[in-house]
Formats: structure tokens, C-alpha cells, sequence
């Protein structure tokens, strides 16, 4: 074992369960807004909802698959590259991935081969069912994730017995606080994908004066739930802080850039951190701030980072840049939902083509966010795997070698670049193709005559509808 | 708290997993067999709307491996390193091709080349695996010591081999069931000559580990009673072999799910009570009774029946002859 195999084994896991989460944070909102369209068309019967449960099934679709051959690489990698870990932490974290495994993904996968392929083969209210079960699936899986990763950001509920993490405490570890704030945070995230791809769709059919009746629901929909629930999520991020800040010293230190124990403690906004010689280049800071995001009090004492010896210090540029581009990313999302839904009530959003533009050009923001969340958390918990109890540097497979992890790497690089480009291809294709079109005859809404077939291309007759 | 629950839970995931994922594995590699876009069209068909909870199983495998047995999951999986990795690579090409290709334009025989070729590696990296487990892994003081190709020999390769002939096989018994027509019949006319291919490879495989003269024979005279595996297996290859040519769809099928149960008890009676034949015993590489209370009274008790019951669910509604797809 030497230090390039450790450096590339955690390229290699940091690569492959970055890629891995764009597609859960993606489906487990897509499954609920599936969920939903097929709970209102079975009440309503109204065709629109059909019409879009099919479009979004066949983008679940893509996405799911390429979440599902992704994270079956993660169940194994964890005894490829971390085999020390799993040995010393698998009492803890084999039976939570047991539970993912046999509630989460045995789930959503019996009831995804019906959702995509048994439509015809089914009553509507099994149907329905399966639509609910992969949605149920979805969240257990967040669920299970959480508890596991939670346990390596504050380890609880073990005693240490030859080397191994005994647990004896499964409710401690099941409910600990750490996780009750931290899963929300990820679910919601999740709902906020969902939420702004689905606006973002219906912002670009509207530009493009396609799709009008499914547009608008979109529209409405994604915009209402994104308003909703950006001030949710924030709510959230401030109590991950807090846990971080309780728990994780070093970690928020390196956050917030500060070096030095401060107090009242200032707020870096800004700034180029430079950790060779332990001080900020071009900072941008706000005193007493820092004090009153970590304690809400205008005075307490915050540490810094030089309160820590150089090894038990995570590197500081990627906590402090990642963290910034996330709550950069939920300001204009809020900015985005709330302005959309503003104007939506007062003077109709079709009047402000720059509104539609920027909400169809949201839809990275929630992915970004997400990414660069799991950046701060994950390489903010460096140079430790479990927090205070197991480096990284002892959790790597004694037995790997700088070729095969070369090789490993190369080769899952290769794969994955090949099959999210045809992915996105994929999606970008369905979007363009937008929702099929109703049968002849159907109506969106009987009382509406004008509105027939909203799935079809907006002609002279129509406009007014959709001006509506 | 026993770990025995665990181990029959291990051993049935693994069962259900080279059944089901073998099946499909098989109609995979039998898919580049043919050209015929409506012979493929069929294929995937039959397997498109269950493959995904039949890879389910090997997740559930390896899971359980990794909560009910910490050391054995960290000593396999990085002793496999490779051709795990190989695996999973394979498993991500197949897996993706059941919603590209349809999807696909120009780059359609990129994802036909990633699924019957991803399908043949799958296939053979878990024969090879097997393989190199009853030859038996270099290990010392219980740890793993061979390097990054201490599971390459000669015996661990014709293993490989030998399973992709075995998933062949069963992934026609699976043609014949749920489909119909010409390629039902090009089925039927394949399965004597695959069933001929499988007796050869087990038959050289039995004669090579007599010749290597392997520690995992001995089981074999220690215990007697352990041929009614094997018996199993050739009673119902006779009947591959030799049967009335009536055609009832669902026995060639029947018939291969007797002969992997017999391959796979074969394996597993052989290397108790060694979870890594030789070097850790069950009881060396269990975890902690308090870790396996956790899993018996939830997932062990509730949950994996659960599986059982809605997986049997979607089954029957996609039971009878596989219809065109409706997605396409």
C-alpha cells in the first residue's frame, strides 16, 4: 500500500458517488411528482395529467436506470478500495446497507419494470400502487444513505471491540439528531431537483409557445413547490450547520476561513484561503456576523483552524468554495421561485420572457448545489473517514496497487463519460420531443372546447387559450 | 444470535440471483448470437420489465455478505479487485442498453455490442470467481496475501466458462417459455447441443479438480450424502438430453433451475463451514450478535418475505408470452 493508490482510490470513490447522486437527487422528486400526476388524472381523469405522467416516465426512465448501474458500483466499492473501513465499520454499516438494499432498491426496482413496461397489464390502482411503491423506494433509500453517512460524520450508538465498531445503540444511531436534520436536507434537495426541472420544462415549451395546457401545469407546479420549499431547505442548511459547528470544529472552521479564534467572530464572504501560510488573501468579511450565524449571539468565541494540528485539518479550499457556490446556488433559486410565483399572480408570467428565460435556465442550480453540499461535507470531514476515529489513510485496502487503481479509474472514467453523455442525449431528445399527443377527440377540459389537445403545437386558434 | 439465519439468507440470494439474473444474463449473451432485430426485439422483451429486480439479488448478496459477515465482504471484495471491477463495468453497459438502445439513433450497436458483450463478462467474472474460491485464495493468518491476480489460474478461468455455458442455457429454457414462433423453435433446436456443452464443461471441471487434486474433494468423501447434489443435476440434464421432444414450454426452464440448484449446492455443501474455503470459517467472519439481532428481527423477519411476496406480484402480471414492448 502507498500513498498514490489511497489518493487515487478516493478519486475514484469521490468520482464515482458524485456521478452516482445526480440521479437519486434527480428520481426521488421525479417519483413523487410521478406519484402525484397519477394520483390527480386517477381523481380528476383530466388527459393532461396522462400526458404528462408519460413524458416524465420515459425522463425517469433514463434517469433511474443510470442511478441504479451507478449505485450498485458503490455496494461493492466500499470493500474494493476501503476494505479496513468495512472491516473495522461493517457491524454498523453492512446492516444499514442490508436495509437499503432489501426496503430500498428490491422496492423500486420490482415496481419500476410496472411502471415502465405493465401500464397494459395491470388495473389503474395497482398501477397507481407501483407508482407510489417506487416513490416510497426512492425515499428509503435517501433514508438508509443518510443514517450510513451520518454515522461516519458523528459517530454514535458503538463501542470499540477488537478493532471493530460494535454497535449498542441502534436507535441512537437510527435516530440520532445528526441524521434528522441532515435527511430532510437531502430530501428536500431532492424536491427542489424535481421541482425545477419540471419548471424549467414548462418555461421552455412556454418560450417556444409549444405544449400550453401542460406547460402551465408545469409551470405552476414546479414554481409553487420550489417557493415553498427553498426557505425550507435554508432552514435546514442553518441546523446542519449548527450540528457541524457542534460537532465538527475543524470542519465549520474551514468553512467560515477562519484561521484564528475570534470574538466576536467576523464573517468571511469572500476570500482566496491560503493554507501555507494560514491567513486569507482578499477577504471580504463582516464583523460580528460569524458569531451570529454560528451561536446567534453578537458575541461568542468561534474557533479557528490553527487551533488544530496540521494533520487533524481538512484542506480548506474546496469546504470553503463548495459551501459558497451552494448557498450562491439557493439564492437565485429563491430569487427564481419567489419572483416566478409573484408575478404568476399578479400580472401572469407570460408577459416576462426573462423570467422564462431564467427559470428554464435554472435547472443546474439544484444539481450544482447538491454537488457542491456533498463537497463540503465529505472533504470537510477530512482527514478522517469516520470523525475522530478512523483516517482515511488507514481505511484503504492494504492489498491494492498504484496499477490496478489506475486501471479502476480509467476505466470507470470511460464508462461513465460514455453513458451520461448518451444519457443526457437522451433526456435532451425527450425534451425536445415533448409529450405526446392526446388522442383525437379528447379534451383537457370539457367546459374549455378551445383547449383540445394540448399537447399539440400552439396554432392561431389556440393562443388565446393560452394566453389565458 | 446465530449467523445461520444469515447464511441461509446469503445462500438463497445468491440462489435466486444466478437464476433470475441468469436467466437474463443468458437471453444477454444469446442476443449476440443473433442479427435479427425481431429475434432481439423478442429477447428483450421477455426480460425487460424484470431485469432490474433480478439484479436486485446480487445487491441483497452482497449486502448481506457485508452486514452479516464484515471480514469475508472486505477480504473478497478487495481480494477480487479486478475482475469486480470488470463486473461492475460490465453491469453498468447492460444494464443502461435496456433504455438507450431503443433511444438510440446512429449509436444503436454501441449499446447491442455493451449488453451481449457486458452479459458474457458478467457471466464469466462470477464463474471465475467461484472458481478461484474452491481452488481456493492464497491467504495467511486469514488475510488475503496473493496480490492483484491471486485469482487467476487456469481452473478459475474454465469455471468462467463453464458458467457462461450455464447462463446460456438457462437464458434459452427462458426463450422458450415466454416466447414464441421462430425464435422459440431456434431455441428448442439449440437447448440439446448447450445442455452437451454445460455436461462437458462440469465433467472437465470435476476431472481438472480431481487432477489438482483439491482440498475441497475431501468434503466429498467425508460426506457422502452430499452427492445427491450432483445426482440432481445429472437426473435433470438426462432429461435435457434425452426427453421427449413434446415441447412443453416451461420444463426446459424447470429442468436448468434443478441443475443450478444442484451446481450451486454442490459449491456450498463443499466449502462449509468455510465462508472463504480453507481460511475463515462462519463463525470467524460473522459480525457481532448485536449487529445480527438488528437485521433478523427487521429485514431478516419482515422485509426479505416482503421481497418474496410482491416480487411473486410482478411476476404474475407479466406472466404468459412476452408482448412487444409498449415504450417503443
Amino acid at each position: 500500500m502507498n500513498l498514490t493508490a489511497l489518493l487515487l482510490s478516493r478519486l475514484q470513490f469521490a468520482f464515482t458517488v458524485s456521478f452516482h447522486i445526480i440521479f437519486p437527487s434527480f428520481t426521488i422528486g421525479l417519483a413523487a411528482w410521478l406519484s402525484l400526476l397519477e394520483g390527480l388524472h386517477l381523481v380528476t381523469q383530466k388527459p393532461v395529467y396522462r400526458r404528462l405522467f408519460e413524458f416524465w416516465l420515459k425522463i425517469f426512465g433514463v434517469a433511474f436506470g443510470l442511478g441504479v448501474v451507478s449505485g450498485v458500483v458503490l455496494a461493492f466499492e466500499m470493500g474494493m478500495n476501503w476494505s479496513r473501513l468495512s472491516e473495522a465499520s461493517g457491524p454498523i454499516q453492512g446492516p444499514l446497507l442490508v436495509y437499503e438494499s432489501c426496503t430500498a432498491f428490491a422496492l423500486e426496482a420490482a415496481f419500476f419494470g410496472v411502471l415502465i413496461y405493465g401500464r397494459s397489464r395491470v388495473s389503474a390502482e395497482f398501477y397507481f400502487f407501483s407508482a407510489l411503491m417506487v416513490s416510497l423506494g426512492t425515499t428509503f433509500s435517501a433514508y438508509w444513505i443518510m443514517v450510513n453517512n451520518s454515522w461516519m460524520q458523528a459517530p454514535i450508538g458503538y463501542q470499540l471491540i477488537n478493532g471493530a465498531y460494535v454497535p449498542n445503540d441502534w436507535p441512537a444511531i437510527l435516530f440520532s439528531p445528526v441524521v434528522w436534520v441532515r435527511f430532510p436536507h437531502m430530501l428536500i434537495a431532492a424536491y427542489l431537483t424535481g421541482a425545477f426541472c419540471v419548471a424549467s420544462t414548462g418555461a421552455l415549451y412556454r418560450l417556444r409557445n409549444k405544449y400550453g395546457s401542460e406547460a402551465r401545469v408545469m409551470l405552476r407546479m414546479g414554481l409553487v413547490l420550489a417557493a415553498v420549499l427553498v426557505p425550507l431547505q435554508m432552514f435546514f442548511g442553518h441546523l446542519n450547520g449548527d450540528y457541524v459547528h457542534d460537532r465538527q470544529p475543524a470542519k465549520f472552521a474551514a468553512i467560515e476561513a477562519r484561521w484564528h479564534d475570534e470574538q466576536p467572530a467576523a464573517e468571511v464572504l469572500i476570500a482566496i484561503p491560503d493554507a501555507q501560510n494560514e491567513t486569507n488573501h482578499f477577504e471580504l468579511k463582516i464583523p460580528y456576523l460569524g458569531s451570529w450565524i454560528a451561536t446567534m449571539t453578537p458575541n461568542s468565541k468561534e474557533v479557528g483552524l490553527t487551533d488544530f494540528s496540521k494533520a487533524d485539518r481538512p484542506p480548506i479550499a474546496i469546504p470553503f468554495f463548495t459551501f459558497r457556490i451552494m448557498v450562491g446556488c439557493g439564492l437565485l433559486m429563491m430569487a427564481v421561485a419567489w419572483l416566478g410565483c409573484f408575478f404568476r399572480l399578479s400580472l401572469g408570467l407570460d408577459q416576462h420572457r426573462i423570467l422564462l428565460w431564467s427559470t428554464f435556465l435554472s435547472f443546474p442550480l439544484p444539481f450544482i448545489a447538491t454537488l457542491t453540499g456533498w463537497f463540503t461535507a465529505e472533504v470537510g470531514r477530512q482527514p478522517w473517514t469516520v470523525y475522530g476515529l478512523m483516517r482515511t489513510a488507514d481505511a484503504v485496502s492494504p492489498n491494492l496497487t498504484v496499477g490496478a487503481t489506475t486501471a479502476s479509474l480509467a476505466f470507470f472514467c470511460t464508462i461513465y463519460l460514455l453513458i451520461f453523455t448518451f444519457g443526457t442525449v437522451c433526456i435532451y431528445r425527450l425534451i425536445k420531443g415533448g409529450p405526446a399527443r392526446a388522442p383525437v377527440g379528447t379534451t383537457d377540459n370539457p367546459k374549455r372546447p378551445m383547449a383540445i389537445a394540448g399537447g399539440r403545437p400552439i396554432t392561431q386558434g389556440n393562443t388565446a387559450e393560452i394566453l389565458e | 444470535m446465530t449467523p445461520l439465519f444469515w447464511v441461509a439468507i446469503l445462500a438463497l440470494a445468491i440462489l435466486l440471483y444466478v437464476l433470475l439474473d441468469g436467466f437474463d444474463l443468458g437471453v444477454g449473451i444469446l442476443f449476440g448470437l443473433t442479427s435479427q432485430e425481431g429475434d432481439r426485439r423478442q429477447m428483450l422483451a421477455s426480460i425487460s420489465p424484470v431485469w432490474d429486480g433480478n439484479e436486485t439479488w446480487l445487491v441483497v448478496a452482497g449486502t448481506v455478505l457485508f452486514g452479516a459477515f464484515p471480514r469475508a465482504y472486505a477480504t473478497l471484495m478487495s481480494a477480487f479487485y479486478l475482475p469486480l471491477v470488470l463486473m461492475l463495468g460490465a453491469l453498468i453497459l447492460r444494464g443502461v442498453a435496456f433504455e438507450f438502445r431503443n433511444k438510440a439513433t446512429s449509436s444503436r450497436w454501441l449499446w447491442d455490442t455493451g449488453f451481449s458483450v457486458g452479459s458474457l463478462v458478467v457471466a464469466f467474472v462470477q464463474g471465475m470467481t467461484i472458481g478461484a474460491l474452491a481452488q481456493g485464495l492464497p491467504m495467511e493468518n486469514g488475510r488475503y496475501v496473493g496480490g492483484t491476480f491471486g485469482w487467476f489460474s487456469a481452473f478459475s478461468l474454465l469455471c468462467g466458462l463453464a458458467l457462461c455455458a450455464g447462463y446460456t442455457l438457462i437464458g434459452l429454457g427462458w426463450l422458450i417459455a415466454k416466447c414464441e414462433g421462430s425464435l422459440q423453435n431456434k431455441a428448442y433446436h439449440r437447448i440439446r447441443l448447450t445442455t452437451l456443452c454445460v455436461v462437458i464443461f462440469l465433467v472437465g471441471l470435476f476431472i481438472y479438480s480431481l487432477r489438482l487434486n483439491l482440498r475441497i474433494l475431501d468434503r466429498w468423501t467425508e460426506r457422502p450424502y452430499l452427492g445427491v447434489f450432483p445426482a440432481v443435476g445429472v437426473i435433470a440434464a438426462a432429461v435435457l438430453l434425452f426427453g421427449k421432444r413434446d415441447r412443453r414450454d416451461h420444463r426446459p426452464f424447470i429442468m436448468m433451475v434443478f441443475i443450478f440448484i444442484a451446481a450451486l449446492g454442490t459449491f456450498l455443501a463443499s466449502f462449509w463451514p468455510y465462508m472463504i474455503p480453507f481460511a475463515l470459517t462462519i463463525d470467524e467472519a460473522a459480525a457481532p450478535p448485536s449487529s445480527l439481532r438488528f437485521m433478523f428481527w427487521g429485514a431478516g423477519l419482515f422485509v426479505v418475505p416482503l421481497i418474496a411476496v410482491y416480487s411473486t406480484a410482478v411476476y404474475k402480471a407479466f406472466y404468459g408470452k412476452a408482448k412487444p414492448l409498449e415504450n417503443e
